[in-house]
């Protein structure tokens, strides 16, 4: 019996485990950090013992259901009505393996709670319905969606809410945890925070999303993490500090300084070509850009005061758009300024014309002609 | 909760397992649903206590004599309801009458106590919406309150009950389950007492 | 229900007889039967309603990006297929039966309450409706049946939305701490003599474990709607996090009760089955006082165990160990009624009665539910699982697979009961098979969706997670469930006409309901049976005692309690109550107030018993 059921599990578990993260990029059971490897192996002695369980009791069930079915000259059963140590061995029975799970369990509820030595700090803020990311130890750099993070170093997420509840979830990197409003405290006492720890082993992409139902759009508020080098990670942070002005086409009231610190890291070819400010087109989606969008959204060098929408900087260099739901390209970017509602419902950003949508919201809208829109796309995929 | 008024009558025709009667069986597990009523609502307080982000805070805002007077009052609300049911089951029409009338004297007296608390907070700037001890100190006290206001409801029914001479020894039980219900408002009541007024 | 006859005005004068079939006598019925009946027909009702909005469900996520529906359509139709099934549906389906069978079972002539009952069953579908009105002004609730502050708030849920669910769960709430109350006594006072607890049928007790959490979840839900309500219509503070406030509070105190709540779901389905099993092998319980005991414990450990739905809410490690530590507890007395119930199949003649292969479904598929919920229950493992369609798989398991099949085996096992016909066996067992083929096919492959990164409570999924497949298949099975459960209905209408006559106790069963014809008169007992054991029909010397009360036609007829209308009175008056308090003026729900409180009085001095010195 024990060796039907053995196959039996082994069977299942084939099917249960066999995902890889290349099929399944959200994968749950794909795990990349020592955070996710610690719940994967909680997750398969569990999984086990309940493949045991289950062998057991539909095994004996079967055996009984067929053994003693009622026949015609089955005899009167015998009228029993219990048995002490039946009873107490299948209490013993579970409540020996439920410990056998609870104590690793107990153990890795700490060890995944603890902060890791070295650990570099990373807050990330939920909006409905985008992830915003922030860098205290990189000079405070910000940036939207798409959170970047070095391999082989500790990395402490700290969450928490602009609005309502979110909850951060990359299956690869590990489990989720709510990113809760934060709570305004009397003087003297802090905030709550909530921590995700975990240190990066593999390079890559890795996709996740909201998990804690957030309002009408959170099916659509995606996440992806960028997981690269040292190197690669320095560089881009670089890149994403200098920003994008360059002095000699810095429009009236961008800040000398900001233009000055982008001149000085030498943005990358690639970027400086797109948006060479010579070209009259992307200095003029440059100007609409102050004109109509800069009240919401930063670009770093061109004008920071916008903090309610994502900050855009390098937006060019994002692999998707509206927190993972659209491919980064200008059309793309056409029809998100233009309806942003009918790709996100919700959405707070004004559209071209009000849309529809839930009530009593009264969107406002843009004061810019379709082929304004697509000059501001166009200098916004310049960013790079 | 009325209700126990008319069946009472009949319950001699009921066979019970327990030999308790049903409507006390039943109003006790009513009390107890209450108890969990309450608790939630202190466990609230309790749990928002020094939370408020901006004053009037609850020392700096809470009459203790004052409060302690009207519990006091409240406290002998329950002494005259005892005697009222004694009236009663007594067949003293006289007796329940007066015990009742105080009771409800008294317990109107507490909701006065209250009506002059809630409009002087108010007036100190503390409103329900001002701060989390403004919405969980009314909500609290306010649903205690409008218990006791159905209490006295209940206990003028039972006066004109009596007065018009339709409260016999045999519907003693009415008094008794309505007297169940009033001294749970009250016990709850020193419970609020002591830990949301007295301990700091 | 038939067509309306001539009403004679209600009271004493009138003299009603039972069998009295005319709309008003329906309305004013304070029989325990009926009232059960009523409760099965809406809940049945509420089940369709719950299921249409599951297959539109269903529907949006066959393909991945689809936009079929719009999201905030999506997210009405989940939030009340989440709410009707659990208020309006699993709850209500348990108490139609604590009504029909619990007062049979013990040997009593009706519940402690009558009128009580009579307005918990109003109430229940007042409030029902009142929820499901919000379809017809097109502001559904929309923000999930766990309803999550602070995004119920004004600030970001302004639409009535929330209202309607805030306020229609609270109507809800009084029915069933009402319901609690009243059985809670009827199962202390009105059984037979000998009924001794430990000889009451295992479904009195586990109605009896379920009505004491009704009455100590009930009122714990009943403040964080309070709380809810007064943030909405009085600009509180509870859940305000500029003001200080705390949203995680919501949490605590919606799982304080909504864990509870599971068993109050759940120990009702336990209970037919213990009953059903045992009947169809021909033994006793296995364990009685063990089984007993179990749930009993579950009921206790059911009040410590909350914080494992809040694992991701960031409660800290001790606390996360503490709930991790109380939820592999309770595994233990669930696991000993499986075997338990197996034990009681070990050696018996098992007869695969419709009833039967329900019960047996429960045992083999409540399983499954149950260790992917100690797979939750490690607060690591949860932290991948919560909230993705994992744990859709998981609850699932449970509640179709333990308190559906478990109401299902008990609508085959009583029916005969309450009607005097069998359901139709063959059907039965189509649908048993069909029922078993389609939860697994819509279910089963949940697991993996979740698995592989699928939220719960998304109005799509992208193409990139290559989850297509297993929502397909999720789809599939859905109409097909929906399909196995129209047999149902199908079989009993068809079976009320023509169905096989059955006696009285046509499944050799040993409980007290199976000692009275079928269906039972009015009075249920013509005078009190006494009890000498637990399974008292299958010792024939006290069967032949016990019938020869239970089947005597009596002289004289019991007194029995009056038929009223002041329960629907009362009912409207309190739903107006809150209803009213929508409008958002505070004098509004004064006029309900004003109502109830004239229904109130009606029915305190109104004359609750008559008296029938005739048989018809």
């Amino acid at each position: 019996m024990m060796k039907f059921a053995r196959t039996l599990a082994g069977l299942l578990g084939l099917v249960l485990l066999a995902g890889c993260a290349g099929e399944y990029p959200q994968s749950s059971i794909a795990p990349t950090t020592d955070f996710a490897d610690t719940i994967q192996g909680l997750y398969v002695t569990i999984f086990w013992w309940s493949m045991v369980i289950l062998a057991v009791v539909w095994v004996v069930l079967a055996y009984i259901l067929v053994k003693f079915r009622a026949r015609p000259d089955s005899p009167e059963p015998r009228q029993i009505h219990g048995h002490l140590g039946m009873e107490i061995a299948w209490t013993i029975g579970p409540a020996l393996i439920v410990v056998a799970i609870a104590i690793p369990t107990i153990q890795a509820v700490f060890s995944t709670q603890e902060v890791p030595e070295g650990a570099m700090t990373v807050e990330v803020i939920g909006h409905q319905y985008w992830w915003e990311f922030r860098y205290p130890e990189q000079g405070g750099v910000v940036t939207a969606n798409e959170l970047h993070l070095p391999v082989g170093r500790p990395v402490s997420l700290r969450l928490h809410s602009d609005d309502v509840i979110h909850s951060f979830w990359v299956p690869q990197l590990g489990g989720k945890r709510d990113a809760n409003p934060l709570r305004a405290v009397p003087e003297g006492q802090e905030a709550r925070y909530n921590w995700i720890h975990f240190t990066a082993r593999e390079t890559g992409t890795f996709m996740g999303q909201c998990a804690e139902f957030c309002g009408d759009s959170h099916s659509l508020m995606g996440v992806r993490v960028m997981v690269e080098s040292q190197e690669e990670f320095d560089a881009w942070i670089e890149d994403l500090r200098g920003g994008h002005a360059t002095p000699a086409a810095a429009p009236a009231g961008v800040p000398e300084d900001a233009a000055e610190g982008a001149a000085a890291t030498g943005a990358d070819p690639v970027g400086t070509a797109a948006g060479s400010p010579e070209d009259p087109a992307l200095v003029e989606g440059r100007n609409l850009f102050l004109a109509n969008c800069s009240a919401c959204h930063a670009i770093n060098g061109v004008s920071e005061a916008g903090v309610i929408g994502p900050n855009l900087t390098l937006l060019g260099r994002r692999t998707t758009l509206a927190a993972g739901m659209l491919e980064n390209n200008v059309d793309n970017l056409v029809r998100w300024i233009s309806d942003p509602r009918s790709v996100k419902p919700g959405a707070l950003m004004p559209g071209l014309e009000y849309q529809g949508g839930r009530p009593p919201v009264v969107w406002p809208a843009f004061n810019l002609t379709p082929d304004q829109v697509r000059t501001v796309a166009n200098y916004l995929y310049s960013l790079r | 909760m009325a209700d126990a008024a008319a069946a009472v009558a009949h319950d001699d025709h009921h066979y019970t397992a327990t030999g308790l009667n049903s409507w006390k069986v039943g109003f006790w597990t009513f009390i107890g649903s209450e108890c969990l009523f309450f608790g939630t609502l202190i466990s609230t307080y309790m749990v928002y206590k020094g939370a408020s982000l901006a004053g009037p805070y609850p020392m700096e805002i809470f009459d203790i004599p004052l409060t302690t007077v009207s519990t006091f009052v409240l406290l002998m609300s329950s002494l005259a309801m005892v005697l009222a049911l004694d009236g009663v089951q007594r067949g003293s029409r006289k007796l329940a009458l007066i015990w009742l009338g105080t009771v409800i004297v008294f317990g109107s007296i507490f909701l006065g106590f209250q009506y002059y608390e809630f409009t002087h907070f108010v007036h100190e700037g503390l409103t329900l919406q001002h701060s989390v001890f403004g919405s969980t100190f009314f909500v609290l006290t306010g649903f205690h309150g409008a218990h006791v206001t159905v209490g006295v409801i209940w206990m003028i029914t039972l006066f004109v009950m009596a007065l018009r001479g339709k409260l016999p020894p045999g519907k003693a039980l009415n008094v008794e389950i309505a007297g169940l219900y009033w001294h749970f408002v009250d016990i709850v009541w020193i419970v609020i007492f002591v830990l949301i007024y007295l301990i700091p | 229900m038939s067509v309306t006859t001539a009403h004679p005005p209600a009271g004493p004068a009138a003299q009603h007889h039972h069998e009295d079939s005319g709309l008003w006598s329906w309305i004013t019925t304070v029989d325990h039967k009926r009232i059960g009946i009523m409760y099965f027909l809406t809940s049945l009702f509420f089940l369709g309603v719950g299921g249409i909005e599951a297959l539109i469900i269903r529907a949006q996520l066959f393909t991945p990006g689809n936009d079929l529906i719009s999201a905030e359509l999506y997210n009405q139709l989940f939030t009340m297929h989440g709410t009707t099934m659990i208020f309006l549906v699993a709850m209500p389906q348990a108490v139609a039966f604590f009504n029909y069978i619990v007062p049979l079972q013990i040997g009593a002539r009706d519940v402690a309450f009558p009128r009580l009952n009579a307005l918990s069953y109003w109430i229940y579908l007042f409030g029902g409706i009142y929820l499901n009105v919000s379809w017809f002004v097109g502001a559904a609730p929309n923000t999930s049946w766990v309803g999550y502050a602070n995004l119920t708030s004004s600030q970001f849920s302004p639409g009535l939305n929330v209202d309607f669910w805030v306020l229609g769960l609270s109507i809800l709430g009084v029915s069933s701490i009402m319901g609690g109350v009243n059985f809670i006594t009827t199962i202390i006072n009105l059984r037979a003599p000998g009924m001794k607890l430990m000889r009451m049928p295992l479904f009195t007790w586990m109605t009896f474990v379920t009505s004491f959490l009704l009455v100590t979840a009930l009122p714990v839900i009943a403040v964080a709607l309070i709380l809810l309500a007064f943030d909405r219509f009085f600009a509180t503070n509870f859940f305000v996090v500029s003001a200080g406030g705390d949203p995680v509070l919501w949490q605590h105190l919606f799982w304080i009760f909504g864990h509870p709540e599971v068993y109050i779901l759940v120990l009702p389905a336990f209970g037919v089955i213990s009953d059903v099993i045992p009947t169809f092998s021909r033994k006793p319980l296995f364990g009685y006082p063990v089984v007993v005991y179990a749930g009993v414990l579950i009921g206790f450990i059911g009040w410590g165990v909350w914080s494992h739905h809040m694992f991701t809410s960031g409660l800290g490690p001790i606390a996360d160990s503490f709930f991790v530590a109380s939820t592999m507890i309770i595994a233990i007395p669930t696991g000993v009624k499986i075997f338990n119930w197996m034990a009681t199949m070990w050696g018996g003649n098992l007869r695969f009665t419709s009833a039967m292969l329900f019960a047996v479904g429960l045992v083999a598929l409540f399983t499954v539910g149950g260790l992917s919920g100690i797979m939750h229950a490690s607060a690591p493992v949860d932290l991948q699982q919560h909230d993705s369609y994992f744990v859709v798989a998981h609850f699932h398991y449970v509640i179709v697979g333990g308190i559906l099949l478990g109401m299902f085996s008990g609508v085959y096992y009583w029916f005969p009961k309450v009607t005097g016909r069998f359901l139709d066996e063959g059907l039965g067992k189509v649908h048993f098979w069909a029922t078993l083929i389609g939860f697994n096919l819509t279910f089963f492959p949940m697991h993996f969706s979740g698995m592989y990164g699928m939220p719960r409570r998304t109005w799509t999924y992208q193409e990139e997670l290559n989850v297509a497949l297993f929502n397909q298949l999720s789809t599939v099975g859905a109409f097909f469930l929906a399909a196995s459960t129209l047999l149902l209905v199908w079989n009993i209408w068809k079976s009320l006409r023509s169905g096989e006559r059955a006696g009285h106790n046509p499944w050799d069963a040993a409980t007290l309901e199976w000692s009275i014809p079928s269906p039972p008169h009015h009075y249920n007992f013509p005078a009190l049976p006494e009890v000498r054991s637990r399974d008292a029909l299958w010792n024939p010397a006290e069967r032949a005692a016990i019938e020869a009360v239970t089947l005597r036609e009596p002289e004289t007829e019991p007194e029995m309690p009056n038929p009223s209308f002041w329960p629907i009175v009362v009912a409207l008056g309190t739903t107006a109550t809150w209803a009213l308090v929508m409008t958002g003026r505070w004098w509004a729900p004064l006029v309900g107030l004003a109502f109830t409180a004239v229904g109130v009085y009606g029915w305190a001095f109104e004359n609750p018993f008559r008296k029938q010195t005739t048989h018809g």
